[in-house]
């Protein structure tokens, strides 16, 4: 098994701690992993990627540069990583932010109002956990509650009255059911 | 065994030094490594040591000098245009023969060049970089296990052999994260008792004195003759390196840090494909496995060097080999990461 992940969006969406998360849970799961942020000259309200790799055995480069799942939370990150989504991959679109959605035919695209269900939970910033979550429904990568048992280690302790917020984002993106 | 953590490269490396005894940071922030005085800004104060952003590079390499010659575990970091600015002052710690941890995240250059991450300051790091008939042990780490381990090695050998050490890392390897276990080393807690040499009040003992302006007749030649002798035992004692399918390749690679993580994956793709392809990753840069490659020399048809730059280990290589196989090489530079495609057409086009 292995998963080559790009998580995309502006700065403030909490980009980076998506892929933390996930890293950390993979790491609890025996995984080998990789995470790797965008590190360039950044532009403040631009757009921010990390790319995180998952595997069963070695991972050599941690770039990724056609990933197999690409989840864009924003519609920059939707232009510039809808193309690079390899053939057969899975494309996780934040659709309250994004708009639109992708043309593509050959790859799985997975459409969720993130932001407007984060909304509903009260907080417009746990729209990055319910996109975990629905990635973890779509894929069997790791187990959800590896996922949310990640929170305390990848949250700062000033922010843990957070977590319950978190996980129950996390629920909710699992059981989204886009039909 | 201890917890496995997520930490960044640059943080690894912090908390690896501060595990090793190391008290005294002094740097300058530049791209890709300020997780690293970031961290040592927050952790030093927690385990009674100092941290210093001081004014300069070149203020804080000399800062360095300073807490050295006082017997501290001390050590700098910068990236690229930054080291070069510190070179003077490695130069004079390895002409006063002190020990200090000097650490390059490399990126692209020359010049300012860009943040990316590169590998073309080996030359820098291996030929000296400074002034003078010196040398530093150069360790090039590959994941962030190795960050930790080399890090905490760096002070015993710096101690060891009182001479500046350099770990040579990169962007990927300062901004990425995996596992990483840190285990505590409390032999490392007080290195300060057994140094006889330290500058720390002369009441009762004769006093002493650390200099590297030496103008008495023959006194320079003998300090030269002396780091001499020093390097020898270095070069005979301290070369690591890493070598896999070294007994049937027919195209071996040589590669270190983040381009040997690429290579290994190379040579797993290859070897699944029935090609004879192996690796040479040298862990030390500098002293070079001269030896284990001169040895593979004699079975191997050609090698190929990998760098992120325009080729300069390939120039330790042929040197160690003595020519006597064909040295070929695939080099990316600019920030630019070689890819495992890439590495693969270049190797199909030598076997």
């Amino acid at each position: 098994m292995r998963e080559d992940i790009i998580f995309a969006g502006f700065g403030g969406q909490g980009i980076m701690l998506m892929g933390k998360a996930i890293s950390y849970a993979a790491m609890s799961s025996g995984k080998f992993v990789t995470w790797m942020p965008s590190y360039g000259a950044e532009v403040r309200g631009g757009t921010a990627h990390s790319m995180v790799i998952i595997s069963d055995s070695y991972i050599g480069s941690p770039i990724v540069r056609d990933p197999s799942i690409g989840v864009v939370m924003n519609k920059p990150s939707l232009t510039k990583f809808e193309s690079k989504v390899r053939k057969g991959g899975l494309l996780v679109i934040n659709k309250s932010i994004t708009g639109t959605g992708s043309t593509r035919d050959d790859i799985d695209i997975l459409e969720i109002p993130a932001t407007e269900m984060a909304s509903g939970l009260g907080n417009l910033r746990a729209a990055n956990m319910i996109a975990l979550g629905a990635i973890l429904a779509r894929r069997e990568i790791l187990p959800v509650q590896a996922l949310m048992d990640s929170l305390e280690f990848v949250i700062p302790e000033s922010r843990h009255p957070m977590i319950p917020l978190n996980r129950e984002a996390i629920k909710k993106g699992y059981e989204y059911d886009p039909c | 065994m201890a917890k496995k953590i997520l930490m960044c490269g640059n943080e690894v490396l912090a908390e690896a030094a501060i595990i090793a005894g190391c008290r005294f940071y002094a740097g300058y922030p530049i791209t890709p490594q300020n997780e690293l005085p970031a961290y040592m800004s927050k952790r030093m104060p927690e385990v009674g040591g100092i941290f210093i952003q001081a004014e300069s590079e070149i203020s804080a390499i000399n800062m360095v000098f300073g807490a050295s010659l006082r017997g501290a575990r001390a050590m700098t970091s910068s990236s690229s245009p930054g080291i070069s600015l510190k070179q003077e002052g490695i130069s004079y710690l390895a002409g006063c023969e002190l020990p200090a941890l000097i650490v390059n995240i490399m990126r692209g250059g020359p010049g300012l060049g860009n943040i990316a991450p590169s590998q073309s300051d080996y030359f820098q790091a291996t030929r000296g970089g400074g002034h003078g008939d010196y040398r530093q042990i150069v360790l090039a780490p590959a994941s962030l296990q190795e960050i930790a381990d080399l890090t905490m090695l760096s002070f015993d050998l710096a101690d060891k052999y009182r001479t500046p050490v350099m770990i040579l890392g990169d962007g990927i390897l300062g901004q990425m994260m995996e596992p990483v276990e840190l285990a505590s080393r409390l032999e490392t807690q007080d290195s300060r008792q057994k140094k006889d040499w330290i500058l720390d009040g002369c009441k009762g003992r004769k006093p002493r004195i650390i200099r590297s302006l030496l103008l008495g007749k023959g006194e320079l030649e003998e300090l030269n003759n002396r780091l001499q002798r020093r390097y020898k035992e270095i070069k005979d004692k301290e070369v690591r390196c890493e070598i896999l399918y070294g007994d049937d390749s027919d195209v071996m690679l040589v590669a270190y840090g983040t381009t040997s993580r690429i290579c290994s994956n190379v040579v797993k793709d290859l070897r699944a494909r029935g090609k004879k392809v192996g690796l040479v990753r040298p862990v030390s840069l500098w002293p070079f496995p001269e030896k284990q490659l001169k040895e593979l020399a004699e079975r191997v048809k050609s090698f190929l060097v990998v760098e992120m730059s325009c080729g300069q280990m390939i120039e330790d290589v042929k040197l160690s080999i003595e020519c006597k196989r064909p040295v070929h090489f695939y080099g990316r530079s600019g920030g630019e990461v070689p890819a495992e495609d890439e590495i693969i057409r270049e190797v199909e086009k030598i076997a």
